[in-house]
């Protein structure tokens, strides 16, 4: 077969009809199977009663599609391309003027036929299946990721200045699209922090929301009690949320892989319904409103008309008064936490600390036998891990104003795991990328918010089959003893080798 | 040199007195006592699950033994290993193993691994991360210390010119190897090999053989090796002790333990119940024919 679709130009001989047939026939029986209950029947509200609706046009159609999309493709896997290409673009043609029942599926079968042509047409240029080698395109991807690396040592400068001056950007600075950024660098910070414990040390964590409320729990308290200010309470609330990591990882330190991410996902929820349940402290489901905003460095506050003895931010820097200033402070306030934290990353994997992270990932009973203390590196993960969480979580209170329990359910975790995985474990560029797609997309696509799960869950799937390491799933040595050249320099660094050591 | 420095042990390295370990009713070692000394091979052997990796995972500290003494004697200060968790035996004791199957850190590079084996140097030269965050001189002064002896142990094991590869992408015999010099870097007063020439060819096998002598020699350390492969073990050993079913049976020199009728009887079997088909027995006599003059050799 494999021979047969590297020469599509030998086509029919040897094509197993009863084969295809076969195939597509299960393909379509199996949407059959799904759509006869989803699609086919339709409860509807007419006059106080419930009566069902039966769609079964659209059921027969959906059938046939798979059944042909199915076919089209078992056909181009075994050399038949040239007509699939057309049958593809008829097909296409046919839905924009055949008389469908819904338009879902008309759109269905537009894109069914254009996608079906254009795989056909690309097997036909390249002259082979795109499917053929698995482990090929493993390694195509590898080489992907290693130049996406090299790349991102220059694209990051230019991504850290495009970012800087995204707020005079004519087009770009506008106050939405500021709040998108804000809320996609406040992603990348959360994903950055959990890279730590998850990317780099292995531990796969699915209660990280956790920490982020405690984060913000304990800005929006201490604010709201004591009035603290929020330069004063944004280290706190990061040593108040490494603290609640240093406790969660005392009871977890024998536990590794599902084990460890069960327990980590039961101290997410419990932190949860405390926050629920603690009335008298937390203000249960209520949540706690009118949080502080943060002032400017202390110095100048973001209001109209300042009260005694502030100073308002356009005065101080004799500006008209407008409220897009503190949405650009909060952006830039964010993109510097996200920053130290990436800066953090970055260092710490070049330290023993973060080789040691990385050493227990791969293997934690060889790190026992280098004499590795596999107890405090994993707290010191884990602490790390949890202080910038709940920096993060800091300025969401601080940002929101108002927060509630609702706010850090487990799908949050999901959604920061997602992007760290999604991204590529260990990769602080890759958590960029995803969270660019996770969070940034369905934002700027506003419209599609139903679909919007649909999405992701699909995307997840795709990435899982096609990139199971992640997107960007490359990793640098830390340090290299032949430098950028591998293997070039080996014989002079061979020769300079002297005899150190005892 | 290896002269001068012999003054200065005076007991063996290692003492194991009366070590027992059970789990549940099954007895996987039971009253083992042995000795094992600087600057000597002491190779265990045993038939397979006479408890000698059983005997490592002790000495170790993967497993806390049910009975006995392990008294380690590094440079005249002492250790109860049986006292102590695992990571402070490679730590402080200075005992360092390798795995029957190769455990290296494989999406780390050939160098990243020898530098995480000298964690605990490099960690306190970094003022526990906090200097090394910044960058601080005496850091990156200690950093490149590691990375020399890191190159010296390359070196030893012909791996420099691959040293930036990840460590998942060596042959396995040289995985083998740099698992050895691996441990080598936690600088270890005694090393525990667990099966090094399993799944090597022979001329591999040849090249291990000098590397472990030759650690024997320069370094100066213990080293309790466990192998299947009787022709590495009677050329290299200078004491062998003999397990089965988690007994001691036999204990002394390779030519002392070949001799050894409870030893021959643990590896062939009693001659009463032995009741092989004749074109085997001749194949067993003839394997025991060959492997007389390997032996001899090296003793």
């Amino acid at each position: 077969m494999a021979v047969l679709a590297a020469e599509p130009g030998a086509a029919a001989r040897g094509v197993d009809w009863r084969h295809v047939l076969k195939e597509s026939a299960l393909a379509a029986f199996i949407a059959l199977m799904l759509t006869i209950t989803m699609v086919g029947l339709r409860t509807l509200d007419s006059g106080g009663s419930l009566i069902i609706e039966t769609r079964f046009p659209e059921v027969a159609v959906a059938v046939l599609l798979v059944f042909l999309g199915r076919f089209g493709l078992v056909l181009t896997r075994e050399g038949m391309p040239l007509p699939v290409l057309i049958g593809g673009v008829v097909v296409a043609a046919a839905g924009l003027f055949l008389p469908l029942p819904a338009t879902v599926l008309r759109v269905m079968t537009v894109a069914g036929g254009i996608i079906l042509a254009l795989r056909a047409g690309w097997v036909l240029w390249r002259h082979s299946a795109v499917t053929a080698d698995r482990e090929a395109r493993d390694l195509a991807m590898d080489r992907v990721g290693a130049s996406v690396q090299r790349v991102t040592r220059y694209v990051a400068p230019l991504a850290i200045a495009f970012a800087v001056a995204l707020p005079f950007i004519p087009g770009l600075n506008d106050r939405s699209s500021i709040d998108i950024a804000t809320l996609v660098l406040m992603y990348v910070m959360l994903g950055w922090g959990l890279n730590i414990i998850v990317g780099l040390a292995g531990l796969l964590d699915l209660g990280y929301v956790a920490f982020y409320a405690v984060g913000a729990y304990s800005y929006a308290l201490l604010a709201t009690t004591f009035g603290w200010s929020f330069w004063l309470c944004l280290p706190l609330a990061g040593v108040f949320a490494a603290s609640a990591g240093l406790i969660l990882g005392f009871p977890v330190l024998r536990l590794r892989g599902d084990y460890f991410a069960i327990v980590t996902l039961g101290f997410g929820e419990i932190i949860r319904v405390i926050l629920l349940n603690w009335y008298d402290f937390t203000n249960g489901p209520d949540g706690i409103s009118s949080i502080p905003r943060p002032s400017f460095f202390g110095l100048a506050t973001f209001t109209r008309r300042p009260g005694e003895g502030d100073t308002a931010f356009h005065d101080l820097f004799g500006l008209d008064y407008s409220t897009v200033h503190r949405v650009i402070f909060l952006y830039y306030l964010i993109l510097a936490l996200a920053l130290i934290v990436n800066f953090f990353s970055l260092r710490v994997r070049k330290l023993p600390i973060g080789r040691s992270w990385e050493a227990l990932r791969e293997d934690d009973i060889a790190c026992q036998a280098l004499g590795i203390n596999r107890r405090n590196i994993k707290l010191a993960a884990f602490t790390f891990s949890a202080m910038f969480g709940g920096i993060a979580g800091s300025f969401f209170a601080t940002r929101q104003g108002f927060i509630s329990p609702e706010s850090f359910t487990f799908i949050e975790s999901a959604v920061i795991l997602a992007i760290v995985v999604l991204g590529g474990l260990g990769s602080q560029a890759g958590v960029v990328l995803a969270a660019l797609l996770l969070i940034g997309m369905p934002e700027v696509l506003r419209e599609l918010e139903q679909y919007r799960m649909l999405a992701f869950g699909g995307a997840m799937v795709l990435i899982m089959l096609w990139r199971p390491r992640g997107l960007l799933a490359h990793r640098d040595p830390t340090v290299t003893l032949h430098g950028g050249g591998r293997g070039a320099k080996a014989g002079e660094a061979v020769a300079a080798a002297g005899a150190p050591a005892q | 040199m290896s002269a001068a420095l012999d003054t200065g042990s005076a007991g063996p390295l290692l003492e194991v007195e009366h070590l027992t370990m059970r789990f549940g009713g099954l007895v996987a070692i039971d009253n083992v006592s042995f000795d094992a000394a600087d600057r000597e091979i002491t190779a265990i052997i045993g038939p397979n699950g006479a408890g000698k990796t059983t005997v490592f995972n002790c000495l170790t500290g993967f497993y806390k033994p049910t009975e006995g003494r392990l008294a380690l004697d590094r440079g005249g200060r002492p250790y109860l290993l049986e006292r102590m968790e695992g990571h402070d035996i490679a730590h402080h004791a200075g005992v360092a193993r390798t795995f029957q199957n190769v455990r290296l850190f494989g999406n780390m590079s050939v160098l990243e691994n020898l530098l995480v084996a000298q964690h605990n140097t490099l960690m306190r030269a970094s003022g526990y991360s906090v200097l090394g965050l910044f960058g601080v001189p005496s850091y990156r002064k200690a950093e490149r210390e590691a990375i020399d002896l890191a190159r010296f142990w390359l070196d030893r094991v012909n791996l420099t010119a691959r040293a930036d590869e990840p460590a998942s992408s060596l042959p396995y015999g040289d995985q083998r190897r740099l698992e050895i010099a691996r441990s080598m870097c936690t600088r270890p007063c005694l090393m525990c090999l667990d099966e090094p020439a399993a799944g090597l060819n022979p001329r591999e096998s040849a090249d291990l053989n000098r590397l472990i002598t030759d650690i024997r020699d320069e370094h100066g350390i213990g080293i309790l090796l466990i192998e299947h492969d009787m022709s590495v073990v009677m050329q290299i050993s200078d004491h062998i002790i003999v397990l089965d079913y988690g007994r001691k049976i036999s204990d002394g020199t390779p030519e002392q333990v070949r001799n050894d009728p409870a030893v021959i009887r643990a590896y062939l079997g009693e001659e009463e119940d032995e009741e092989l088909p004749p074109e085997v027995a001749a194949d067993v006599a003839a394997d025991a024919a060959k492997s007389g003059p390997a032996g001899g050799e090296g003793a």
